[in-house]
């Protein structure tokens, strides 16, 4: 491992309970529509903190007030104790942001891309230099420093952009929509290396529409629908407030779920019925496909798992998570 | 060695050099652009010249018998075509590289998520443009020398004047492309903008060889004030009142469009 070390050299107890990240009442409008409708968090030294919810929710709006590259409409923000109105340029010299959309200069070298943004830190070359070796080591692209940009894969550019948003040591990497778009291999090496940040210490703020995503990074998050905070707390805390302990999922020839759904009443502790099948939510998976069979009813396939934040998401709003 | 190790070279109190001006580090992302691009440019700052010069002003000077403007041909085009070139690599700055860089490499989001903000982007971006002009300038008037068309020690005034015409296009165009939302546009800038005074703003002709009416329209247009500036120091013939009026229509066109583009980059890029 050769990123390492404290990421908060000169953090003192004081700094460490007062909270990296906080909003009151923040609010987001673009015209006449309101993308961010008051919305309340604080976010902890070292913490991972996610914003789950659907394309639209207001997480990307939410993420870039917080980089500054947004001006809050109302309510109050403070990141690192400062006014991202009046100390932009000092709150964004100590943060990282890895974009939803990829920024990098495809026409340059991986390595000329990590020295061009060292500079807007003005960090000496030297400095860079050093930094960027570490950094694509740890991004595994030593072997393409010198290439072009424009033809890596789309693992390499995300991994490459989450390179040089560390180029500047930030004490908080802001990632929208870190791995969209990405094959699974990509995906879990990219997580690999953010939970490697993580137990360095680098506070995380992650936006995400993959409940699997936030499950695996995140240690709270704020589940957002339409611009408000449907609720908040760690995966497991939220799967415990709004979900049963296991999912029972059916599959039906077409239309006979809803007969089957109809019948179920008091079985389970709630039904959901999707377009594509049948989800029943209770403490005993197995025990119900028992009482499923014993009804009569014989599904496709059945599938006994556990609670996910799919479910929690399902049950606050609704609505599926992916569409 | 660990990455925050490092540290201590930015941070520490001691031997912690001046910082570099924001808008001079976004300059800086220009430079390693054109690291990349500097060959085929250039074709347009240095070949286009030459074989201009070379075909229009001795080949055609050669017909032309009689001076023009009481000038051998060459010696009256050759100020003339530096403005027309300053002109175009200006505007041509100005359109295809600030939309690429708000749409296609999204080149000012990645700085705006650093300590720079956009007067620091635009400043960064006008003062690259202002650069490569004087390296196309610089170019031009050696060469102009070379071919014996440089008659004043004025001359020397043709590099900030030169500078100055192209930075008057540069700036309200960075402001209008700022506003684009696909390149089309550039195409009609060109048509109905930059070739009509690449014609008709006194480079190829004195402007007394149009109808009189005319004369007027030529006059308010900029290309013809950069002409006439650079004509003016390159020939020696300049007064100094006639001067600072021509070099003040261009400082104050170039303030207008800073102003202009300050406005656009904002309301395109903080949201």
């Amino acid at each position: 491992m050769t990123v390492s070390g404290p990421p908060l050299p000169h953090s003192s107890a004081a700094v460490i309970t007062a909270p990296l990240v906080r909003a009151r009442g923040l609010v987001k409008r673009f015209g006449s529509f309101v993308a961010v409708d008051g919305v309340d968090f604080d976010i902890s030294p070292g913490e991972a903190y996610g914003f789950l919810g659907p394309n639209g929710a207001g997480k990307t709006s939410t993420m870039r007030m917080i980089s500054c590259m947004s001006p809050v409409s109302e309510g109050t923000l403070e990141v690192l104790g400062m006014d991202p109105a009046r100390q932009g340029a000092q709150i964004r010299s100590r943060i990282g942001l890895v974009p939803q959309e990829d920024t990098l200069d495809l026409e340059l070298t991986v390595l000329d891309n990590l020295l061009v943004y060292g500079r807007y830190f003005d960090l000496p070359k030297k400095v860079i230099r050093e930094r960027a070796e570490q950094l694509l080591e740890f991004t595994q692209l030593s072997d393409r420093a010198h290439d072009k940009v424009d033809p890596l894969s789309g693992g390499m550019k995300r991994r490459l952009t989450i390179a040089r948003s560390l180029v500047s040591e930030p004490e908080l990497l802001i990632l929208d929509e870190p791995t969209t778009g990405l094959d699974p291999q990509a995906r879990h090496l990219l997580w690999d290396r953010l939970y490697r940040l993580k137990q360095q210490g680098v506070t995380q703020i992650i936006t995400t529409h993959y409940m699997d995503e936030a499950e695996q990074l995140c240690d709270r998050l704020a589940v957002m629908d339409r611009g408000r905070f449907a609720a908040e707390g760690s995966p497991r805390e939220l799967i415990g407030r709004y979900s049963t302990r296991e999912v029972l999922e059916l599959r039906f020839a077409s239309g006979y779920a809803e007969d089957v759904a109809a019948r179920l009443d008091g079985l389970v502790e709630r039904a959901e019925l999707l377009p594509d099948r049948l989800l029943l939510y209770t403490d005993d998976g197995e025990g119900t496909l028992n009482h499923v069979h014993d009804l009569g009813f014989t599904p496709d396939s059945a599938l006994v798992r556990r609670s996910t934040l799919e479910d929690v998401f399902l049950r606050l709003t609704g609505r599926s998570l992916v569409d | 060695m660990t990455l925050h190790d490092t540290t201590a070279l930015t941070h520490g109190a001691a031997g912690r050099r001046w910082p570099t001006p924001r808008w001079l580090r976004a300059m800086a992302y220009w430079g390693y652009q054109y690291k990349r691009t500097w060959k085929g440019s250039l074709t347009t700052s240095f070949l286009f010249p030459v074989l201009y010069l070379t075909a229009i002003g001795k080949v055609l000077g050669w017909l032309i018998h009689h001076p023009v403007a009481g000038q051998p041909y060459l010696d009256f085009l050759a100020p003339g075509l530096l403005a027309a070139t300053v002109m175009q690599v200006g505007a041509a700055d100005a359109m295809y590289p600030v939309m690429g860089a708000i749409k296609w490499l999204r080149t000012y989001f990645a700085m705006l998520a650093t300590p720079l903000d956009v007067t620091d982007v635009l400043v960064g971006h006008l003062a690259w443009i202002a650069t490569r002009l004087t390296i196309v300038t610089t170019i031009f008037l050696g060469l102009m020398a070379a071919l014996g068309t440089v008659h004043s020690a004025m001359a020397v005034l043709a590099l900030p004047a030169a500078v100055v015409t192209g930075m008057a296009f540069a700036a309200p165009i960075a402001g209008f492309a700022a506003t684009a939302q696909n390149d089309t546009p550039f195409t009609t800038i060109y048509r109905f903008g930059l070739i009509p005074l690449f014609l008709f703003s006194g480079t190829f002709f004195p402007i007394a060889v149009l109808p009189g009416w005319l004369h007027p329209v030529a006059e308010v247009t900029p290309l013809y004030h950069g002409v006439a500036l650079c004509r003016g120091l390159v020939l020696g013939h300049l007064g100094a009142w006639q001067g600072l009026a021509h070099a003040a229509y261009l400082v104050v066109l170039m303030t207008l469009g800073v102003r202009l583009a300050m406005t656009t980059y904002r309301r395109r890029l903080v949201t």
